[in-house]
């Protein structure tokens, strides 16, 4: 690959604007994700985090503003080439949206069944892959999402996310939910994946765990608008009245402290 | 050079020389370009020669899927006595294959083992057994909350019973009336030929209005309906049953059946009959139209002879009937909707087998009325 493309920010958004009726969600955002960075976006609920998400992938027109995905604009793209982008990014819901009637290897294979031209026993093979590559028991693969606990539901998730080899991963409350080892298996396998495959991430996150451990940069979204960007070390120096209440609350205060222990 | 497509470039030394088999790998080894190098790789498993060289220094690009590829070639030669020699992989392309030839992986996933016929046939005999019984104690749990609730009339829910006869009765008014009207035409149209050629047109009123008070009008109704609301129960308490808000009831003490299934069940007791007394009025004033059109039977006429052609006795065993399909419509509407387990699959499978069930069983008994009718000559 040139060295433009990889020096270019794989996620560009400038100036949205997103509206419903009256309500203005975003006013003016714009941010920028780097190349194999773990990119966060953070804020109060209902500040519009998850709609500026289903804004880049495509599952919902802005009023105005400009969204490039690498290197592309993708609003107003064609059926095909919105196809062709999505299939070079993943996403992980927040309810894991694994469908209920396919066990957790159909869920993964049929993705792949989908898209490529692979013979069948290699898809299994690789859908098996995914799902080792999550950390899921081998177990797990033939049990139905309803069967399984709400960590491994999430990890199901993101075995389905990584199932076409993504550039680049959006998950959306990845450790909501869960129980405290279950979120810190979360975070490692985060870490791990970026390592491992290389991947860009943007993740949509109330955890302070996670952000301490695993974001590289976090963006405060309030007001309409993306308040700062920075690493944690940065914002939480800030001054920024919004920013200081949501890393200096009492749970913020903990998670902080806890970061320096390690250090 | 940017290679768009993977390659492999597979050379076999004459067997009188060295036995090794060269293999370039070339291109991006990713998910989208090597499909058709799955089927290459399968057949180099079959050379004769005993040593392999893997020269992978022309690959551009390597994801999980093409790590995978190449590790399982590499396991399977090396399974069956090869040599093999990997070389020039790049540093992080080697982290990759290290990483994928250590996934803890499911092995092959054990099928369920397919039953005998004989076993099939039991199975399937004990599930509608157990449905069968299901069914049973739902519609027993239903007649205690019932008792209790007429016991203490001032704790049944009015005002969700209130909403359920507009649902399924008031908003039924329009559609089983065409249908009905519909019906007391092609009635009456049938039955003028065959009357006119015995000169016995004025039996127009006998055939259009036994019928249709007698059979036709709560029978289609009843159908309708099941079709309409006994669907819409099933769906409703099977997506409660998917998102725990069936559990979220019993927790907050609130009994899921005074709450959902009561309610339906007396709205329908009621709304069904005064469908079935609309319905009558229609079909009726459809075969009117058409006597009139079409036989020469004035409006006048025919309303003198209705009270004639039909009894009392008739009019009401039509209406009796129709509370009787009411409660078997709402039960099995409500108990199909109980029955889903965790999924969207189960929802839709229910909430069909709501339908052909309670249509099945209205038409049953139906027949079983005509029989007992029949008996106490009504």
């Amino acid at each position: 690959m040139s060295d433009i493309l990889t020096t270019a920010p794989v996620i560009d958004v400038q100036h949205l604007k997103t509206r419903f009726g009256d309500n203005i969600v975003h006013d003016d955002v714009s941010l920028r994700v780097q190349h194999g960075e773990i990119f966060a976006l953070v804020g109060g609920s209902g500040c519009g985090k998850s709609t500026l998400l289903r804004a880049i992938i495509l599952l919902l027109q802005p009023r105005s503003g400009s969204i490039k995905v690498f290197g592309r604009e993708v609003l107003g793209l064609s059926d095909a080439e919105a196809l062709s982008m999505r299939r070079r990014w993943g996403v992980m819901f927040e309810r894991g949206a694994l469908f209920s009637a396919l066990t957790v290897q159909e869920n993964v294979s049929m993705v792949l069944k989908e898209h490529t031209q692979l013979s069948a026993e290699l898809i299994d093979e690789v859908a098996a892959l995914k799902i080792a590559l999550t950390g899921l028991p081998a177990a797990a693969a033939s049990q139905y999402p309803s069967e399984l606990s709400g960590g491994m539901r999430k990890r199901a998730a993101l075995a389905r996310a990584l199932a076409l080899d993504p550039e680049l991963l959006f998950l959306d409350e990845p450790t909501a939910g869960l129980d405290p080892i279950s979120a810190s298996g979360i975070d490692e396998l985060i870490l791990n994946l970026r390592d491992a495959l290389g991947l860009t991430m943007m993740i949509i996150t109330h955890d302070l765990d996670l952000l301490w451990r695993v974001a590289d940069r976090v963006a405060v979204l309030g007001e309409g608008r993306i308040i700062e960007v920075g690493s944690m070390q940065e914002l939480s120096t800030s001054t920024h009245p919004l920013i200081r209440e949501y890393f200096h609350g009492a749970r913020g205060r903990a998670a902080w402290e806890q970061a320096w222990k390690k250090k | 050079m940017n290679v768009q497509t993977a390659q492999l470039l597979i050379e076999s030394s004459a067997p009188r020389e060295a036995e090794y088999v060269t293999i370039r790998c070339i291109g991006p080894w990713v998910v989208q370009s090597i499909a058709a190098m799955e089927a290459q790789l399968d057949e180099v498993r079959l050379l004769p020669q005993t040593e392999f060289l893997i020269m992978t220094a022309e690959v551009s690009a390597l994801d999980t899927t093409g790590a995978w590829l190449l590790h399982r070639t590499i396991h399977a030669l090396e399974r069956s006595g090869r040599k093999v020699t990997l070389e020039g992989l790049r540093p992080e392309f080697s982290a990759l294959l290290t990483l994928v030839a250590g996934a803890n992986m499911a092995q092959k996933l054990i099928a369920p083992p397919t039953l005998s016929l004989l076993n099939r046939i039991g199975q399937r005999a004990w599930h509608a057994l157990q449905n069968l019984l299901a069914m049973l104690a739902f519609v027993g749990e239903c007649a205690m909350v019932l008792l209790r609730a007429l016991a203490h009339p001032q704790t049944i829910r009015w005002r969700p019973v209130l909403h359920n006869l507009q649902s399924a009765g008031f908003d039924a008014l329009p559609i089983v009336g065409l249908l009905s009207f519909l019906m007391g035409v092609v009635i009456a149209y049938q039955g003028a030929d065959q009357l006119q050629r015995f000169g016995a047109n004025i039996f127009i009123v006998d055939l259009v209005s036994l019928s249709m008070l007698r059979e036709l009008s709560p029978l289609m109704t009843a159908i309708i309906v099941a079709g309409r609301s006994g669907s819409a129960y099933a769906a409703q308490i099977g997506t409660m049953k998917v998102t725990e808000e069936i559990d979220a009831l019993r927790t907050i003490g609130i009994g899921p059946i005074e709450l959902l299934v009561l309610p339906k069940m007396l709205a329908l007791i009621i709304a069904l009959p005064l469908l079935t007394l609309y319905a009558d009025i229609t079909g009726v004033l459809g075969g009117m139209i058409m006597a009139s059109s079409k036989l020469g039977v004035s409006f006048d006429v025919f309303l003198d002879r209705i009270g004639n052609a039909v009894s009392l006795s008739s009019f009401l065993t039509g209406i009796g009937k129709a509370p009787v399909f009411a409660a078997i419509i709402s039960l099995v509407g409500c108990f199909q909707g109980f029955q889903v387990g965790g999924s969207a699959d189960s929802v839709g499978r229910q909430t069909t087998v709501s339908v052909v069930q309670s249509i099945f069983l209205v038409i049953l008994a139906d027949a079983l009325f005509s029989v007992v009718f029949n008996w106490l000559t009504l």
